[in-house]
């Protein structure tokens, strides 16, 4: 009975908690309910994963109404991984947010917070579990929605954060509608919205209908995920966002909108279609204009937060890269490195929120001298550079060794040692930015006298266990490899049509 | 060529509104006017999906004749019904039909036409046999016999609609009556409750904005935001 609606529960849990959330007073209780409901919700999605990599893809069908007609949630082992990832994310930023938010946000707004976390929590798992292609929609503007909301509640601490968050609404709209249209021009080709069934349908089939539906959708996606050029919206609302907000976006929402672009890709359109070879081209000179100038960028930057965003920016590069392979390797690589980054992040953004909390500024300047103030966190911050940067026994090592060897193995337009060279060009990007971090925590003296307040301890322990999470994964690869491995396989069997629909 | 242009001129209207939303969104400084850029874009995608789902001369997909006479009557032609007299009560029905039909004979074979452009690549057919719903969930290509049928035709077959309609054989009528395709109406249903919930939270943003910072002016806003990061360098 539970085992039956495993696919369904994550996505219900913390929808149904976000109401209730609500009702709670603004003190600590909201907060730990919601943390609660996202220990929950990760526990299932686990045993989820578990269940898919021991008997396969799980479906459900919503109301009883069979696919194709009836809206399904299926999850294979790609949306399993995903869904583990996003669930555990929540789990340990929303502990952290209870004292977090304390200062960042008006108090009267802190069950708000809460429930409003709860709903993109629950959108963003939604986007991973649904086999239906306009849910992937729904799901994608619940989870937005409530981003711009929680993006907005920065604006205690500074007013950008509300202009940041304008933009980003006005982006998200534009790629939210341009996925439907996208979807809108698959249907009329179609005249179906399961995504096995579309994937069925457009055997076969190559025109400008279907093209300008690619188009349509992967324009959309670019622009949720933070392609470059498309990139305007993050760095801002990463910046001014609430720190445990972007610790949990730079950790899920653009790695989830990745994930809906696999699924599009070789779900959806499948290597049939004449189209891919081009988007891929795409996807190969975008990731590697947004890989130099994301990190380039971020070099120049005096906010630290404002740093890493772009350091996101460079990082969505990588994976748009490896993705572009179209190589069970690349793809491989790319989860690997979604999974990887997305703990990396959050292990960063984790330990400039308690930066924030203590000494009150997320400017390099507050960062003068951590290393004498706040050792831990310091610790934490370096050892987060470390793995941004690739050093071997950090997760960055094993994602950008796993992307290195994925092209060399894969034909490419152009040559793998020129990618190569490339990869390892732009990764002294970001040694220069994460250097220069390091060398002001370690090397500098504290600017003046300032009162540093201690770090609670439910901040503490959410941030040295990603951190920790960030080491072990560098140093224990395997179980993570073989599952991004096992699951690449069978999304790319299901592109190359031998998967089966139902 | 002309002729192919004109006759799908929905589509144009569905890029233009498009095209003017999206150039409102990038051009204009004033966020509440970027607001009503957007809303104007989402608007085209609607108005995209309905010509996706209309079938020339199909009805609503609502099963004529399921429902008993009297009240109920009035919810089905709903919002076609007022300027066609409201007080027919019965005929309201065939009122509506044949106002969707005046829009049909001017639209053309549009929607059949396009579908069956798509199916030039390959395999359209293969969905047919999985979607059994006689309303057809894919719409187009089910259709494509009623597409050449005159106007008059298709009013006297709702016609003859009306006439178990008092007697109330539902289920026989159903597979009788064309069906617009109902699925773009209910995706687009919600799209709009969508747009609705985001031009909902971009105005309050804009609000929030208005209250900090005292302007809704791009450049204003601008302004303000490089004085805090030049004091903040200079600090």
């Amino acid at each position: 009975m539970l085992i039956d609606d495993l696919p369904v529960l994550p996505v219900l849990l913390p929808l149904i908690a976000a109401p209730i959330c609500l009702l709670l007073p603004n003190n600590r209780l909201p907060g730990i309910f919601a943390s609660f409901v996202s220990g929950l919700a990760a526990i299932l999605s686990a045993m989820l994963l578990a269940q898919v990599a021991g008997s396969g893809p799980a479906d459900y069908d919503l109301g009883g109404w069979a696919a194709p007609l009836g809206i399904v949630y299926r999850v294979d082992m790609v949306g399993a991984l995903v869904m583990t990832l996003v669930a555990s994310m929540a789990a340990v930023t929303l502990p952290y947010a209870i004292k977090s938010i304390e200062q960042e946000i008006t108090k009267s707004q802190t069950s708000a917070f809460f429930a409003t976390f709860l709903i993109c929590f629950s959108g963003l798992i939604g986007v991973v579990a649904t086999g239906d292609a306009f849910n992937v929609f729904v799901f994608l503007e619940i989870s937005s929605l409530s981003t711009y909301t929680l993006v907005a509640m920065g604006a205690k601490r500074d007013r950008r954060a509300l202009t940041a968050a304008f933009t980003y609404l006005v982006l998200g709209t534009i790629g939210a509608t341009f996925f439907v249209i996208g979807l809108g021009l698959l249907y009329q080709a179609t005249g179906t919205l399961n995504m096995l069934d579309i994937h069925e349908q457009l055997v076969g089939q190559d025109n400008r209908v279907i093209r300008a539906a690619f188009a349509f959708i992967f324009t959309g996606f670019a622009l949720k995920l933070a392609m470059f050029p498309l990139h305007q919206w993050l760095p801002n609302a990463y910046t001014f966002a609430p720190s445990s907000v972007t610790a949990f976006l730079a950790s899920t929402a653009t790695k989830v909108a990745i994930y809906s672009m696999l699924r599009f890709l070789f779900t959806v359109f499948g290597f049939q279609f004449g189209f891919m070879d081009v988007a891929f081209a795409f996807f190969l000179v975008l990731g590697m204009l947004g890989m130099f100038v994301g990190s380039l960028i971020a070099v120049f930057r005096d906010n630290v937060k404002m740093i890493f965003a772009y350091s996101s920016v460079a990082q969505i590069g990588y994976m748009l890269l490896a993705l572009s392979f179209a190589t069970p390797e690349g793809v491989a690589a790319a989860l690997v490195y979604i999974v990887n980054h997305a703990v990396t992040k959050a292990a960063l953004f984790m330990a400039i929120g308690a930066v924030v909390y203590s000494i009150g500024s997320p400017r390099i300047s507050a960062f003068r001298g951590l290393a004498k103030r706040m050792p831990v966190t310091a610790g934490a911050l370096i050892v987060g550079g470390l793995a941004l940067v690739g050093v071997p026994m950090t997760a960055g090592f094993i994602s950008k060794w796993l992307l290195i060897r994925a092209a060399f193995e894969a034909t490419l337009p152009i040559s793998s040692l020129f990618l190569v060279l490339f990869i390892v060009s732009t990764t002294l990007l970001a040694v220069a930015y994460v250097g220069r971090l390091v060398w002001e925590m370690t090397l500098q003296e504290p600017e003046g006298q300032v009162e540093v307040k201690p770090v609670p301890m439910s901040m503490m322990i959410p941030m040295l266990l990603v951190t920790f999470l960030t080491f072990y994964l560098g140093v224990n690869a395997d179980g993570l490899v073989n599952l991004a491995e096992a699951a690449a396989q069978e999304l790319l069997n299901t592109g190359l049509g031998t998967g089966g629909a139902f | 060529m002309l002729e192919f242009a004109l006759e799908r001129y929905n589509y144009w209207i569905v890029i233009a509104l498009m095209m003017i939303g999206l150039y409102i969104v990038f051009s204009r400084g004033n966020l509440v006017k970027t607001l009503i850029g957007l809303n104007l874009f989402q608007t085209s995608v609607f108005i995209f999906y309905i010509t996706v789902g209309k079938v020339v001369g199909g009805t609503a997909p609502i099963l004529v004749g399921g429902h008993s006479e009297g009240g109920h009557g009035d919810d089905h032609s709903g919002g076609h019904g007022d300027e066609h007299g409201a007080s027919h009560g019965e005929t309201h029905h065939e009122a509506a039909l044949s106002a969707e039909d005046a829009v049909a004979a001017a639209q053309g074979d549009l929607v059949n036409e396009l579908s069956s452009e798509t199916a030039g690549g390959g395999s359209l057919t293969g969905h047919e046999s999985l979607h059994t719903n006689p309303d057809g969930t894919a719409g187009n290509s089910l259709f494509t016999g009623s597409a050449g049928e005159d106007i008059p035709d298709l009013i006297t077959r709702s016609g003859a609609a009306e006439v178990p309609h008092t007697e109330g054989h539902g289920a026989e009528v159903a597979l009788d009556t064309l069906y617009s395709n109902p699925l773009p109406h209910v995706l687009i249903l919600t799209a709009i409750v969508v747009g609705v919930a985001t031009t909902a939270v971009g105005l309050s943003l804009a609000v929030r904005i208005r209250e900090a910072y005292g302007t809704v002016e791009e450049d204003d806003l601008e302004a303000i935001d490089n004085k805090t990061v030049l004091a903040e360098a200079t600090a």
